[in-house]
């Protein structure tokens, strides 16, 4: 089978979606498939046409391959690719979107606010800052509404930190939001088709937190997979994870990142494409699962072949 | 004739995490102090072709005449193939030290040659002078902020390491003999201080002479070792050449690291390190260890390029162009950075130090910036702490002048809309700085203290790191009409030469 493995890209990810890229393309050789490397950039398009691939392995992480852009350029040429469709992909790139849909599923979130530049330029939204000050307390999180890799994301200890946390959020999107700082411990799981891998616990070294260096640099967090919970911690922390899969319309597979404080599991983000390098927590969860890297690689493929046998 | 069959080209097999574990359990205590960062992932865009980046610290090598490289290289095959193809001795050849003493003569230094040797780049002298002083837990003193490339080779060797402050003078002297006695009263000497004393890379800036000749004679007192990095040294684009610290010392306690990098070209790798001989004694066996000697074929190289007799010409040469280059990146910061910004105004050397408020994080300003295609350094790869976050370094040799002038405009719009809307977050609009220009114009007439009239700045944060009420020492050479902007680096009453 030819598979085409879309991976680099523009975004700020390019490094991380490279090592994702690279390590499936090993897989799928070795699993016998014809590898097509796709460093994505102006010629995409063209280069699928000409390649006919029977299948796409989309790689990519952060807005352009995370954010149903490729997705759409592939259903338009009529490939089969990997991971959640166009509208989920969109839902789970933007925090904002996805929030909101947590919430009107009645999966648990942290509260936040949302702005764009607009609402601080033009708006005044900074005199708001005591009334979100009541519903959020600190210390808060800012974030970037569309980025990844925990890129742009601060944390406010009072509000006189919230106006530099905000211009380093909007250095990554236009569009940022506020949220409720959620303490307890740092999960992930992750779904493929449509049943959850052992729970992930990411546990930082030196009381760091899991930011950019601490997810990709090998020795700097530990991890523990399956994690250590209670019957009843795993149940409530796989089924908001697996709501908040379905919520968003995720097929395929995805990595929902929670936080198990003391009054259970709160959805942080779901990520359509989550992280395939040396350290990244999907391929831990499916080796938890018995399932070696070559396996993890052959049944996202036929998750993409036969969505409806799936 | 067909060729050989070719092995299929094979990458290793996936890493499972109880591999990476394994790894991880038998890692040396040092690497915990080898860190990658967000950054170096970040540099991955920035090598996309359609980014301008001020980002590298690369000369410009297009300048060397390919007849000349042509015509050496055919000589060293002609002449001395066997003997450039074979190892040589640890120390470097002889005739590699004579050039290397004539680049140091042109400085008004005259090692002995015994005391010299050759190296794998200048980075390699500073790894083996670690190697031969450092101990964990050893503290290592060096400006801020300091040369990036050196940080992880003291890390590396797990030192403990101390900056002091700089300023347009260089290294703030006063805070050096602070920080030894502080030292002193705990018990502990510093094995170096580490300076690139002329045109300072990141900071641009050059060390005064009287700093030097004060540097020199706490070395003596203090007898603790100072490591002059000196790889710009030839590359003056304006003022009087002041002597090195080798110079003033004599050669005693000042240890020093040279290289034809930037003078010749880094892609040969050919740096040196000068020591007396019984530190110099170790620094041998340390070379010996890591690589047994370096590249015989760049020596051969280096010594037909100089017999040719032009080397002294062809750093004339690079001098006119990074003057130009020099120039244009001031005029340009001048024209497109908002008023709140201040920066070096280097005599030579490759780069420029921009200083942002502080509300503003370099690292992710990058971010914005590579969305316009343009890359620079963010500051903090300059410091060991958390220092450096809202400064820049700005690289105006490798790229040409369009390109420069393009880069800081686009670099200056990012800043601009960043302190835009730090007005709008904070209700300060009293310094508009969407239109570069104007900003300019109304920041320097101002000339107020923008964070003054911050609500939200607690009374602890002091966010913008200057104000005439600060009154600095050293800043009282300023004139006047600069008001707030009168910051750490910047030499205001000089001219461009």
């Amino acid at each position: 089978m030819k598979v085409a493995v879309l991976k680099g890209g523009r975004s700020l990810e390019r490094g991380v979606s490279l090592r994702s890229g690279a390590r499936v393309e090993d897989a799928l050789e070795r699993l016998g498939h014809e590898a097509l490397a796709l460093d994505v950039g102006g010629e995409l398009v063209a280069r699928l046409i000409a390649e006919r691939p029977d299948v796409a392995f989309v790689a990519m992480h952060g807005p352009g391959g995370e954010d149903g852009t490729a997705q759409e350029l592939l259903e338009i040429l009529g490939i089969p690719f990997t991971g959640p469709g166009v509208a989920a992909c969109a839902r789970c790139m933007d925090k904002v979107l996805a929030k909101h849909a947590l919430r009107e599923a009645g999966i648990p979130t942290p509260d936040w606010f949302a702005f764009n530049e607009t609402a601080f330029r033009e708006l005044g939204a900074a005199d708001a800052f005591s009334e979100m000050e009541e519903r959020l307390g600190f210390p808060l999180v800012v974030k970037p509404s569309r980025g990844g890799s925990a890129l742009g994301v601060k944390f406010a200890a009072g509000w006189f930190e919230v106006p530099e946390a905000l211009i380093s959020a909007f250095s990554y999107d236009d569009r940022v939001l506020l949220e409720r700082f959620a303490e307890g411990r740092e999960l992930a799981v992750s779904v493929l088709g449509d049943e959850p891998l052992p729970v992930v616990e990411a546990i930082p070294a030196d009381g760091d937190r899991y930011d950019f260096e601490a997810r990709y640099e090998i020795g700097r967090t530990t991890f523990a997979c399956p994690a250590e919970l209670t019957d009843a911690e795993a149940a409530a922390v796989t089924e908001a994870a697996l709501g908040a899969y379905r919520a968003l319309g995720c097929a395929g597979f995805a990595r929902v990142d929670l936080i198990l404080g003391e009054d259970g599991p709160q959805v942080l983000e779901v990520n359509a494409i989550p992280g395939l390098t040396d350290t990244s927590l999907l391929p831990q969860a499916a080796e938890a699962a018995g399932m070696s890297f070559e396996q993890l690689v052959e049944r996202i493929l036929d998750l993409a072949l036969k969505p409806a046998n799936a | 004739m067909s060729e050989p069959p070719q092995p299929p080209h094979r990458r290793r097999a996936h890493t499972r995490t109880r591999d990476l574990e394994r790894y991880a359990g038998l890692f040396a205590e040092r690497t915990g102090g080898m860190r990658s960062s967000a950054m170096r992932d970040l540099m991955a865009v920035t090598a996309r072709p359609e980014v301008i980046s001020l980002a590298g610290g690369l000369p410009d090598t297009s300048t060397f005449p390919p007849q000349s490289f042509a015509a050496q290289m055919t000589r060293i095959a002609q002449e001395s193939a066997a003997a450039a193809l074979q190892y040589g001795p640890t120390e470097g050849f002889e005739e590699t030290k004579d050039c290397i003493l004539q680049v140091m003569g042109a400085e008004g230094m005259l090692p002995d040659p015994d005391d010299v040797i050759v190296t794998t780049g200048g980075q390699q002298a500073i790894d083996l002078i670690c190697k031969t002083l450092v101990d964990p837990g050893d503290v290592v003193i060096c400006e801020a902020p300091t040369y990036p490339g050196a940080v992880p080779v003291f890390c590396s060797y797990q030192a403990d390491v101390v900056q002091v402050e700089c300023d347009a003078d260089g290294m703030r002297i006063e805070e050096l003999e602070a920080v030894l006695e502080k030292l002193a009263a705990e018990g502990r000497r510093p094995k170096f201080v580490y300076s690139v004393p002329s045109f300072q890379n990141p900071a641009g800036v050059t060390m005064s002479f009287e700093r030097r000749r004060r540097l020199v004679e706490l070395a003596r007192l203090h007898e603790i070792l100072v490591v002059e990095d000196n790889p710009y040294g030839l590359l003056r684009y304006g003022g009087e050449p002041l002597p090195p610290l080798y110079q003033l010392d004599g050669g005693d306690y000042v240890l020093y690291v040279g290289t034809f990098s930037k003078i010749l070209s880094p892609g040969i790798r050919l740096g040196w390190a000068v020591a007396p001989p019984p530190v110099m004694e170790k620094i041998v066996l340390g070379k010996q260890a890591s690589d047994l000697c370096t590249s015989t074929l760049t020596q051969y190289f280096v010594r037909e390029y100089f017999a040719e007799g032009k080397w002294r010409q062809y750093i004339e040469d690079l001098v006119e162009i990074y003057r130009r280059r020099r120039d244009v990146m001031l005029e340009s910061l001048r024209e497109h950075f908002p008023a709140q910004a201040t920066w070096t105004e280097p005599e030579g050397g490759l780069f420029v130090w921009a200083t942002l408020p502080e509300y503003i994080d370099t690292g992710d300003l990058l971010a914005k910036a590579l969305r316009d295609d343009v890359a620079f350094v963010p500051g903090q790869a300059a410091y060991v702490d958390d220092r450096g976050r809202n400064s820049m370094r700005l690289n105006f040799s490798g790229v040409n002048e369009d390109e420069i002038r393009e880069g800081i405009r686009r670099i200056g719009n990012v800043i601009a809309e960043q302190v835009d809307l730090y007005g709008a977050l904070t209700g300060d609009h009293t310094q508009p700085a969407t239109d570069p220009h104007m900003a300019e114009a109304e920041g320097r007439s101002h000339g107020r203290n923008i964070d003054s009239s911050k609500p939200s700045a607690g009374p602890d944060r002091n966010l913008i790191p200057s104000g005439p009420a600060e009154g600095r020492a050293d800043q009282a050479e300023s004139p006047p009409d600069q008001g707030g902007h009168v910051l750490p680096f910047r030499k205001t009453g000089e001219t461009s030469s």
